[in-house]
């Protein structure tokens, strides 16, 4: 990791680049550092905090934040009163471990690389574009990336409301959307793809402060067109914030309220007052996009982001840099993620053959051993997660409670458990207090447990030897309003784990090796790009693909709406994946059986039918999900019953013929005919961009077609906006309906006949088309079974559910398991393409690593109790129970790499044979036991 | 001013530690390549470092 870097050149070509950067001195000495914070009390110099959006007053020598990594302090020298001006050196004689040392100079340093990959980020809208909005006028208008920090608890105003202006609590607040987005004024005509979704988050987490403040957002089109993101619009509407659809002309002080002027789209004018006004400002390319793409001489896009292609969307113009991130196009956190994994896929086929080379492995100390015979000696750490559990939970009585008990050696605090600094200073407890049980509570298990676990072994303890107590969510979260009962509860859930915590042992680490071999579900242009990426990684893989001919959609498209021709680019891919030695096909396939887990899965294939059915087994590490979707055909608007009734890709295609009356002089199409609540209960993604498509394709055809596309929220997002805004500079009519005025479709004498409500005339209206073309949306193909099968959890929707919707993407529950494309949910070719990509890193993960290890939290069978009754083989979900003949008797046993640790054998054992590694009887009946203690002593105080 | 120069087979260079350089970094590292993660600020973690929850579910984005 090289922070305070700038890059100054890049030369050589893919396999063999050197980079030349330059480190900025951070003036302190990161080895000597410990993070503790005097220099900045001391240092007498006021600094304003970019952290904190500038809310904050900070000093030169300073941290960005608590858990910052690395944990080293920095001196800015912009500020900084020496680095200026000669004076001062306040810090020097302050730092305990005389870590200051202005000495430090510039140092350039040559990088020897393979590949680049550029994650730069996004940059922010110019001050100017705000101004429109009176931002700078007023210090209650604020921009959302201020609010952000002010709603924040950990932020400058540990997250309370209130206006800038005189301290008092906004009662009401406006959020305008689109500013510095679809502004061709600011020449940001795309738009950022965020905004509507962190403005309705936003919104939502002022209501958790203050219910009865009033929330009104301002907006063109709400674009909650990602996975389950329409819901929270929704659940946003439910608890009572407005949503209306305006332009804001802008917003003018007004004795100590704001003003805003703003047109609706029945072309009235309207003002209201706030207290408050966010703005929802966009994401700009970064600020130094032009001087990274001189430096790769990579090219960039017109709105100055990197250009990449719908096909190689994450692949620059130079071979060997790829891109990553809101810097190829503004986008979220899952897209961001999910594109970082598709990147380190082709970089990592460029570097293949050095593959392994240049890393060094993590070695631990040696462990030790612990034995029923040694002194329990426990230690208890409690944090404070900032003040996300102090403000509520009394962590110091807390912690001297536990600190009370038997077995308990050592206790403290922490600001924050997680950070690095604190992670040295449980390591360097446990070896100096000899602690052979640790018990931490903190936040949540499932998100912090594994790296408290690694501390353990870094210490040279057994990572079981750890207990985990949750005292954020379940007690300053849920009783965030009773502070005392949730100490109380507190105090029980620690004193439980304690108890817990003697009886635990030390489990041993397994490993297995795995079979480096993918099955890929699904030949579509998700399952073909995993599969070619998996290859180009070095990686066999087999195809299952359910019809006669590998392709899926694509074959039903003829150009992207960035007007790319779908058929060549099909074509090179499925003679890729034909011409590839490391794929195999197999067509009208399906799969029949899997067992197994990760690194070791044995599946069997059906192909054929008839006389011609074929099984094969196959032994493989991984499975790749990408078994798509199709469009959905609703049974409404006459769809089916009247031929002037199409699909958009239907329409497409009759685009693509040679009818001489494809592009008809009248057309309505109708967004959300499937989407959004009607069948589907949720947004497509793509069918507004495709309808656009095919605007553009009819206006090429037939300029003086009269198209009317009744809408609800155009979501032309990121770069699609282009083309919306062209479609109606070509004079297409765009009409929002509401969801409880939708249109409708009739037929009279061989007519169509089209019934809505114009928004913008306020006046009913009936129009006869030529055609109808109705957008339906996409459903996934056949998750239920293959659910069932693999045990991967769907969604109500039934797309399949990440393991992690913003930081795993493309992982699914059951581990070795990976999905993309339509299988996950509604996405056009270009995101699919990197889904794909992104799995197959993640799937190539455990196939390089050659092993993968076993989760020790595992049921084992007692042999002596067991009495061969096999009600265990038959509940177990996962197979994962063998009956064996142990001196003739029948015994039951644990296949420890298939055991889910679901613990549904050890609850059904009649005798108690089975018992889960981590969760033995005596274990829990010692945590009921304290939880009971403390009960008798308040009656006996009582 | 001596100049450092590194070389490591296989390594890769990730310019900017936000979330998608970090993940970017992650991944790499799992595959067997040796990173450089080069960043511009003093510490890793971008702008996402800066949120305190994340829609749609209102999790914490730490």
């Amino acid at each position: 990791m090289v922070t305070n870097a700038d890059l100054l050149a890049l030369e050589g070509k893919p396999g063999n680049f050197t980079a030349k950067l330059n480190i900025r001195p951070r003036y302190i000495d990161a080895d000597a550092c410990t993070a503790c914070g005097l220099c900045t009390q001391y240092c007498p110099k006021h600094h304003v905090d970019p952290y904190n959006e500038g809310l904050a007053i900070t000093r030169p020598i300073h941290i960005d934040y608590a858990q910052a990594v690395p944990a080293t302090y920095y001196i800015d020298p912009s500020s900084c009163m020496y680095l200026q001006h000669d004076t001062c050196q306040i810090c020097v004689p302050v730092c305990q471990s005389h870590a200051i040392n202005f000495n430090q100079k510039p140092e350039a340093r040559d990088l020897k690389i393979g590949a680049v990959i550029l994650s730069p980020g996004f940059g922010k809208i110019a001050p100017e574009t705000l101004e429109k909005y009176g931002y700078g006028k007023h210090p209650d208008i604020v921009t959302a990336f201020e609010y952000e920090r002010m709603t924040t608890a950990s932020g400058p105003f540990l997250g309370e409301i209130k206006c800038f202006s005189d301290g008092r609590h906004p009662k009401s607040m406006a959020f305008i959307q689109c500013v510095g987005s679809r502004d061709i004024g600011c020449n940001n005509g795309y738009c950022s793809s965020v905004c509507c979704m962190y403005a309705i988050k936003e919104a939502l987490v002022t209501k958790e402060h203050d219910p009865d403040v009033d929330i009104t957002i301002y907006y063109m089109d709400i674009r909650t067109q990602g996975k389950d993101f329409d819901a929270a619009r929704e659940r946003a509407e439910a608890i009572g914030i407005k949503f209306v659809r305006a332009k804001v002309a802008d917003v003018t002080p007004w004795e100590n309220h704001l003003k805003l002027t703003y047109s609706t789209l029945d072309g009235q004018h309207k003002f209201e007052s706030h207290d408050m006004v966010v703005l929802s400002v966009g994401l700009e390319s970064p600020k130094d996009a032009e001087k990274i793409a001189d430096i790769t001489k990579i090219d960039l896009n017109h709105y100055n982001f990197c250009k990449t292609d719908t096909f190689s969307p994450l692949q620059t113009s130079q071979e060997g840099i790829v891109v990553a991130g809101a810097f190829q196009g503004p986008k979220d956190i899952p897209e961001s993620v999910t594109q970082s994994s598709g990147a380190a896929s082709l970089a990592s086929s460029v570097l293949k053959q050095q593959r392994g080379k240049g890393t060094v492995s993590k070695e631990y100390p040696e462990e030790l051993v612990v034995t029923d015979d040694d002194e329990v000696r426990i230690g208890v750490f409690v944090c404070h997660c900032g003040i996300n559990i102090s403000s509520v939970v009394d962590c110091p009585e807390v912690a001297e409670d536990a600190g009370g008990m038997e077995n308990v050696t050592y206790y403290t605090e922490n600001l924050y458990s997680c950070s690095q600094d604190a992670q040295e200073q449980i390591k360097n407890t446990i070896k100096e207090k000899k602690l052979n049980r640790v018990v931490i509570a903190a936040c949540s298990p499932r998100t912090h447990e594994p790296l408290f676990q690694e501390t353990l072994k870094d210490a040279g303890l057994n990572r079981n030897l750890f207990e985990m107590v949750n005292i954020r969510d379940q007690c300053s979260w849920v009783h965030a309003n009773e502070p005392e009962e949730a100490t109380a509860k507190s105090k029980d859930l620690v004193r439980m784990a304690v108890s817990k915590a003697a009886h635990i042992q030390p489990l041993p680490e397994q490993t297995v090796p795995v079979t480096p071999k993918a099955v890929v579900l699904g030949g579509g242009v998700a399952g073909m790009t995993a599969a070619l990426s998996l290859a180009d990684q070095g990686f066999d893989s087999v195809i299952v693909e359910k019809s006669a001919k590998i392709g899926g959609n694509l074959q039903n498209l003829k150009n992207t709406l960035a007007g790319d021709e779908v058929a060549g680019y099909l074509k090179t891919l499925t003679d890729n994946v034909k011409k590839s030695k490391r794929i195999d096909v197999i067509t009208d396939g399906r799969l029949a059986q899997t067992s197994g887990f990760v690194g070791n899965f044995a599946s069997v294939i059906e192909s054929g039918k008839g006389t011609k059915k074929k099984e094969l087994t196959v032994d493989h590490g991984v499975i790749v999900v990408a078994t798509g979707g199709h469009e959905h055909r609703p049974d409404k608007y006459l769809l089916g019953k009247s031929k002037k009734v199409l699909t958009q890709q239907e329409l497409e295609k009759q685009l693509a013929g040679r009818a001489k009356n494809r592009a008809p002089d009248s057309i309505v199409m109708i967004q959300c005919a499937g989407s959004r609540g009607d069948d589907l209960n949720y947004c497509s993604k793509v069918c507004c961009n495709h309808a656009i498509k095919n605007i553009l394709k009819i206006k090429e055809i037939n300029p003086a077609s009269q198209i009317i596309v009744l809408y609800r929220d155009m979501r032309t997002y990121g770069y699609a906006e282009d083309a919306y805004l062209e479609a109606r500079k070509k004079g297409v009519i765009f009409i929002p309906y509401e969801v409880d005025r939708k249109p409708e479709v009739s037929q009279k004498s061989g007519k169509v006949q089209v019934d809505f409500f114009d928004s913008i005339m306020q006046e009913e209206v009936s129009f006869n088309p030529d055609l109808v073309a109705l957008s339906v949306g996409v459903v996934p193909d056949g998750t239920a079974e293959l659910s069932k099968m693999l045990k991967l959890p769907v969604t109500a929707n039934g797309f399949f559910l990440e393991a992690h919707v913003k930081l795993r993407p493309v992982e699914l529950a059951v581990e070795g398991v990976y999905v993309c494309g339509l299988a996950h949910g509604p996405k056009p070719v270009d995101e699919t393409i990197v889904q794909a990509q992104a799995a197959a890193a993640k799937a190539a993960i455990p196939l390089v690593k050659g092993y993968v290890k076993v989760d020790p939290i595992v049921s084992s069978v007692e042999k002596d109790a067991c009495i061969g009754c096999g009600i265990c083989v038959s509940l177990c979900p996962y197979g994962a129970i063998q009956m064996i003949k142990v001196d003739k008797k029948r015994k039951a046993e644990t296949i420890s790499a298939s055991c889910k640790a679901c613990g549904i054998c050890a609850s059904h054992c009649p005798t108690f044979a089975i018992s889960m590694g981590g969760f033995t009887n005596e274990q829990l009946v010692s945590q009921i036991e304290a939880f009971g203690n403390k009960k008798v002593e308040e009656k006996v105080v009582a | 001013m001596g100049k450092a120069i590194l070389h490591r087979e296989g390594a890769v260079m990730i310019l900017g530690g936000g979330i998608a350089g970090i993940q970017a970094a992650l991944d790499m590292t799992e595959l067997g390549y040796y990173v450089y993660l080069v960043e511009k600020s003093a510490a890793v973690g971008g702008v996402m470092a800066q949120l305190d929850k994340t829609f749609p579910t209102n999790d914490c984005s730490l």
